[in-house]
């Protein structure tokens, strides 16, 4: 892998500028993160979790934190892994020899922070799931959908969601996010 | 003129003092028609134009015939009308009945010419027999044309309803998807009670009703009396307390129009139809998704009308809607007011109105020796009651005027004077989302009604929509269903001091207007169907109830025949002299009530229509002046026109610049897919026709893909990182499919490969460099890769960085038959990358170029663009492209179906060149090639035009075809025949420039 | 919209989650490039698209990712049973045991889709499906 070196090129990402509050609804860019999206078969989870210093959560929705870093469920053997700290889960996982699959989508996905009162009714107006504390409690994450796009949603407290999509989306999950939060 | 605005409002004529419970509130100003009038706070159009003693409000559907009030709620048929709030906001159809007041409200009537009271569409009313039931596929069959051409289009001016608004709908409306455990639809005292008992277990309670408020029935039911309080301030102070559950919804103005499959209900809201000002940024409406884990339907009862001789006349209306206006609202709907019913339930509004100091001209009765309570009570208010008979017309031309009277077994008429006639038949249980939901109704002989009768759902029907019919059943039904659904209450049911009942009735038409009679009486207002029609259909043949309806139009309104199904099914029981139940019930349809198009649109409008997606560089090429073109839903620039430059002189500086300097491309769109693995080789051997294992890393390959039929799905450079690493590239509209097919095969059919599939589109921006300056373009950007033709040559790749540490993947590969390299740089360094390049591009005199000049020069190469040189039907064999299977594979997606016997066979259309005789011409793409421009039509064809451009580096045009044993033909004359012209072209190879290839190396 | 219960997520999830994928357990062969051009007919082309029980692919591409096999009544659209890809295709009279009284794949023939008695009037366990 590329040794990290001090970019001097300017980022750029892809809700520069955006932010809103309405209705008590606040629509934030996520900071810049690191993204993995992992691949590994059950029997691999444990070198993983050791080299990435957090146990890859095995239940389906569920999301495991520590730290910085967050890895989150997505299919039984699929994780995204983001940490939006100092840490490179990349180069983390670089020395590992089990049979796995760690791909960096750090730039795929932008992130938008949903939080407020009525963040979940805001997400409903796009997301079909049921977001309920109880169906969807904090730590919870799917891959799912919002409005016409894939999104993968994490619910970091009561009131506040991670909105993940690719980035050419986050546009469209932005403005559908404040229609939303205008009609809530 | 009717259109003229009166500056002084009418007063408010029928309004009582102190009845009804609008009391003292604020007074509005509205129009209908251009007249203004005034109501209060609290009213309904409906009740605040009786208030004004306006009657007529309509004109009928078909006949053109006055039309009034038939209801006080959602069921109305008649009293639709059109609501102007601004030039963009003019909604048609709306339910007078529903249309809550609010000061400066403008409404309008419609299907009227020139004005509401002198209509000329009425003189279909004189030459009704012409439109009886059936007439649109009987009477305008001749001459044959004439039904486009004249009838159709005056039938619909002449039979309409409002007008759609022309102008786009400037309000916003919002969508919500909602979970609950119970939700309950309808907030009468059945409802209430439901959601009483459920509220207090913490469980997700929605309650929702159509009506502004909660309270259902008891809104007209002043008989009712609960918990010690009239039943209205009951359900009002229940409400209150309802409000105070943190779990509990209470939605009102929301109407269930939808029941869908495993317990999804559809819930429209209106948000800010009762504002006189809303405000912009408030949604309209909003759209509920409700899944519900269990439904309790209170949907209640309708109020059916009694089927005779000119019962559509205005002022002719239900019972309990009288009811509703005198005990809600304060109006009374007359002064001498007339009754016909066939059970107790009319009684009580003529109690009321008597009781109001309104006077009752007598009820009709068509029961011999009707007896209860009501009847004694009516009586001994002095009310005439005229049993065993039965009222068989009325007078009046905009308004009733008299109904005539006379005994069931016929004998001399009375005229009576009135001027309103309440009547009712009895009710009709809402069964219409139960029977939405799959369930089957019964039908309950000794009532005369359909009633639930199998579930299909999770769901209960409760009240009177369930057959209860009086306000403790209900209220029992309620609570108890309630309870259930939460498993158990601690809440207390509310206790019932005193209530109604409603039952019996009568179906079909009312004597005297029988088989002999022909007189108009009016089964479906809305859709002016009568019993006489109804009758005929059976008489034309119709034995089922879904063919009476389709030839008679009963039932298809807007209203969903709310009111008319049941009279029409017994009338045509009655004819067929066969059991209702063994004609049937036609099914029900969502929606209830109409759902306005922005409700279901909700958030996708606007930019929110579709995902609009943008490139990294995007910004940057809006201000170098890009023209965009839509790849998908894909922004991608097109050309960049300098100033004076039309897009022709752009593309054609563009194409010549890259083959004389470079040129920069943003392809950042292509799909890209990273396949990782120890079997990522034998994985690409599996879904692409090439060989893999033997690529080493650091090369790359143009891969082939084929779906199992052996035609091309998609292509694309594939470049082998490392022994268990391949960064694979798509075409930009294929990119999510050809995943989903990667996916499919390695999930399904080779499970056991230990390979995993990412996307990676979006992690990188790709900028392509193209043209022989490229290398030096980039020789100073990049920090740590040699790209010398000796450590880099055509057709490899490497990782670094680039720009001062940005990491890249650095492709050495071509789309345009120049040295080329395709720098791949994380997402959000994109821009600054592009701009790095293209400052030092610029001192080479490097240009932009977008997807045109992309074209051009990829044709000038003969490189294929899948999608678009293919078509689904496409072998590589057929594109010239054979040498990219591997001869020694013995499998691959698509190698089996390479073998089928018309892929095999000869006289396939083969991609070839197409050179014009004048070089000056451009071909048309899709333009057909024949050989024989003189053949007689039909001309046999034998290919098309798939590309074709101008090319400025070969002076010359350019196209490719497909054509019929195209390989063989090199050198052949055919012909493009075109509308005004025949161009003659040679088939020549799809190559046109540096045939050698030699550019590729530098 | 119907709710699917994916068997990789273990809980039922929205349909617009979901993407359908044709019929299933149309096996492959290991041997293609030497099938016949009746075998491979039969494999490519021909579906049986039946009334009543079918078996299909689905893929919960906005979820999980995974695909899994279904079986469904394609008449009353009503899924009957999940199982992942691979596990063995359960025997139709096996799925059909299970399924409720009234199921849609009998035909019900229009004149009996109305029931005698209200549910009101009977002594039954209606309304809780």
């Amino acid at each position: 892998m590329v040794e990290a070196v001090a970019i001097t090129a300017k980022r750029r990402g892809a809700l520069d500028h955006r932010s809103e509050a309405i209705n008590g609804v606040s629509l934030q860019p996520a900071k810049p993160a690191r993204r993995v999206s992992l691949r590994v078969r059950s029997d691999g989870l444990a070198p993983l979790s050791l080299a990435l210093g957090l146990d890859l959560p095995s239940k389906p929705k569920t999301s495991v934190t520590a730290n910085s870093r967050s890895a989150l469920w997505l299919g039984p053997d699929e994780w995204l892994v983001i940490d939006d700290g100092e840490g490179d889960p990349i180069a983390d996982l670089a020395g590992v020899s089990v049979l796995h699959s760690a791909v960096d989508v750090s730039h795929r996905n932008a992130a938008i922070i949903v939080s407020g009162e009525k963040a979940a009714d805001v997400i409903n107006a796009g997301c079909p799931q049921d977001l309920g504390l109880q169906a969807f409690p904090v730590g919870a994450c799917s891959r799912t959908v919002l409005g016409k796009i894939e999104i993968v949603l994490l619910r970091t407290a009561p009131d506040t969601f991670r909105v993940e999509c690719w980035r050419s989306f986050a546009d469209y999950a932005f403005s559908y996010l404040s229609d939303a939060a205008r009609g809530v | 003129m009717a259109t003229t605005t009166t500056k002084k409002a009418v007063t408010a004529t029928h309004r009582i003092p102190n009845k009804g419970r609008l009391g003292t509130a604020a007074t509005l100003a509205f129009t209908f028609d251009g007249q203004t009038y005034a109501g209060v706070q609290g009213d309904t159009l409906a009740s605040a134009l009786l208030a004004n003693g306006v009657h007529l409000v309509g004109r009928s559907f078909k006949y053109h015939r006055p039309r009034g009030f038939l209801s006080a709620g959602p069921e109305e048929p008649n009293a639709l009308v059109g609501i102007h709030r601004d030039a963009a906001r003019k909604t048609p159809n709306v339910r007078a009945t529903v249309q809550e007041l609010y000061d400066g409200l403008t409404a309008v009537s419609q299907n009227r010419w020139p004005s509401l009271a002198y209509d000329v569409g009425a003189v279909n009313n004189i030459g009704s027999p012409m439109f009886s039931a059936g007439f649109y596929y009987k009477t305008f069959m001749w001459p044959k044309g004439a039904w486009a051409k004249v009838y159709e289009p005056r039938i619909r001016e002449a039979a309409g309803l409002g007008v759609a608004p022309d102008l786009a709908d400037p309000d916003t409306y919002a969508q919500r998807f909602a979970h609950c455990d119970v939700l309950i639809v309808g907030a009468g005292p059945s409802g209430l009670a439901a959601a009483i008992a459920a509220a207090d277990s913490g469980q997700r309670v929605i309650l929702c009703d159509e009506q502004p408020d909660i309270g259902g029935a008891l809104r007209y039911e002043t008989g009712a009396s609960i918990e010690g309080q009239d039943g209205w301030t009951w359900a009002q102070a229940a409400g209150a307390s309802l409000l105070s559950h943190d779990n509990v919804r209470v939605l009102t103005r929301t109407t269930a129009f939808g029941y869908y499959a495993q317990n999804m209900v559809g819930l429209v809201e209106r948000v800010t139809e009762h504002l006189a000002h809303p405000d912009l940024t408030t949604p309209r409406e909003r759209l509920w998704q409700v899944r519900a884990k269990k439904v309790i339907l209170a949907t209640g009862a309708i109020e059916r009308h009694m089927v005779f001789a000119d019962n559509d006349r205005p002022g002719i209306m239900l019972a309990s809607a009288a009811r509703s206006y005198l005990n809600h609202y304060g109006v009374a709907v007359g002064r001498n007011v007339g009754v016909f019913t066939a059970n107790d339930s009319a009684y009580p509004a003529a109690i009321d109105l008597k009781r109001a100091g309104v006077n009752i001209a007598a009820i009709v009765d068509i029961r011999d020796n009707p007896s209860s309570a009501l009847v004694e009570e009516a009586r001994a208010l002095g009310i005439e009651i005229n049993q065993g008979r039965t009222v068989v017309g009325t007078d009046g031309r905009l308004r009733v005027s008299s109904m005539t009277v006379q005994a069931k077994s016929g004998g001399p008429e009375r005229k009576v004077a009135i001027d309103a006639l309440l009547m009712s038949s009895g009710w009709t249980p809402s069964v219409h989302l139960f029977s939405q939901s799959r369930g089957k109704v019964a039908f309950d002989e000794p009532t005369q009604r359909f009633l639930p009768g199998t579930y299909a759902q999770d769901c209960i029907s409760v009240g009177a929509c369930n057959g209860a019919d009086s306000l403790q059943a209900t209220v029992d039904e309620g609570f108890a269903a309630g309870e259930k659904a939460v498993r158990s209450t601690s809440a207390s049911k509310p206790k019932v001091d005193k209530g109604e009942t409603w039952g019996g009735g009568m179906l079909g038409a009312a004597p005297g207007s029988g088989p002999d009679q022909i007189v108009k009486a009016f089964v479906d207002f809305q859709n002016d169907v009568t019993a006489k029609d109804i009758r005929q259909a059976v008489r034309e043949g119709m034995r089922s109830i879904e063919h009476v309806k389709r030839f008679t139009t009963n039932g298809m309104a807007t209203d969903q025949g709310k009111t008319s199904n049941l009279h029409g099914l017994a009338i045509a029981a009655e004819v067929l002299d066969k059991p209702i139940p063994a004609v049937g019930l036609t099914t029900f349809r969502a929606p209830y009530t109409p759902v306005t198009f922005g409700a279901i649109v909700n958030h996708a409008k606007g930019d929110l229509f579709d995902p609009t997606r943008r490139t990294p560089m995007h910004g940057w090429e809006e201000q170098q002046g890009a023209v965009f073109e839509d790849v998908g839903q894909w922004k991608r620039a097109w050309c960049y026109p300098r100033k004076g430059e039309d897009m022709h002189a752009a593309v054609n500086r563009e194409c010549k610049t890259v083959r004389t300097s470079a040129g920069l491309f943003d392809a950042s769109t292509l799909g890209k897919i990273e396949v990782v693995g120890p079997d990522a080789a034998k994985f690409m051997e599996l879904l692409y026709t090439n060989p893999w294992a033997k690529l080493e890393d650091g090369r790359c390959r143009y891969g082939i893909m084929l779906r199992e039929d052996g035609f091309i799905y998609d292509d694309g450079v594939v470049g082998r990182l490392s022994a268990d690493r391949f960064h694979v590239t798509t075409t930009t509209g294929g990119a999510p499919r050809v995943m989903h097919h990667m996916e499919d095969y390695l999930q399904t059919e080779f499970p056991d490969l230990d390979v995993w599939l990412t996307s990676i589109t979006e992690q990188w921006a790709v900028i392509a460099v193209q043209g022989p300056k490229s290398r030096d373009i980039l020789r100073s950007l990049v920090d740590n890769i040699d790209i010398s033709d000796a450590a880099m040559p055509h057709m490899s790749v490497r990782e670094g960085t680039i720009c001062g540490g940005v990491p890249t993947r650095l492709f050495r590969m071509s789309f345009t038959g120049e040295r080329g390299f395709e720098v791949n740089v994380p997402a959000d360094y994109g821009r600054a990358v592009w701009e790095a390049i293209w400052e030092e591009g610029k001192k080479y005199d490097a240009c932009a170029y977008g997807t045109e000049a992309m074209h051009v020069l990829r044709a000038e190469k003969g490189y294929i663009i899948v999608g678009q040189d293919t078509d689904g039907t496409v072998t590589p064999g057929d594109a010239g492209l054979d040498w990219a299977i591997g001869k020694k594979k013995t499998d691959f997606v698509g190698i089996r179906g390479l073998t089928r016997p018309d892929l095999v066979a000869p006289g396939r259309r083969q991609l070839v060149g197409l050179k014009t005789k004048d070089p000056k011409t451009v071909l048309e793409e899709g333009a057909q090639v024949v050989v024989d421009p003189k053949q007689p039509v039909p001309t046999k064809m034998i290919g098309f035009v798939t590309s074709s451009y101008w090319s400025e580096n070969c002076n010359s045009s350019i196209a490719m075809g497909l054509v019929e044993g195209g390989f063989s033909r090199i050198g052949e004359t055919l012909y493009v025949p075109m509308p005004d012209s025949v161009i003659e072209v040679e088939v020549c190879k799809p190559l046109f420039f540096d045939e050698k290839g030699e550019r590729l190396h530098g | 919209m119907l709710l699917i219960h994916c068997p990789y997520c273990q809980e039922e999830r929205p349909e617009i989650e979901f993407r359908n994928g044709g019929e299933a357990h149309i096996a492959r062969s290991t041997n293609i490039a030497g099938e016949s051009d009746e075998a491979f007919e039969s494999f490519f082309f021909i579906r049986t698209n039946p009334k009543g029980l079918v078996y299909e692919r689905w893929r919960h591409i906005h979820g999980c990712g995974r695909f899994f096999n279904a079986v469904r009544d394609s008449v009353t659209d009503k899924f009957l049973r999940v199982y992942k890809a691979g596990e063995p295709q359960p025997e139709p009279a096996e799925v059909m045991k299970t399924l409720p009284e009234h199921s849609a794949w009998e035909n019900i023939p229009p004149a009996d889709q109305n029931v005698a008695t209200p549910a009101r009037d009977r002594v039954s366990t209606d309304g809780e499906a």
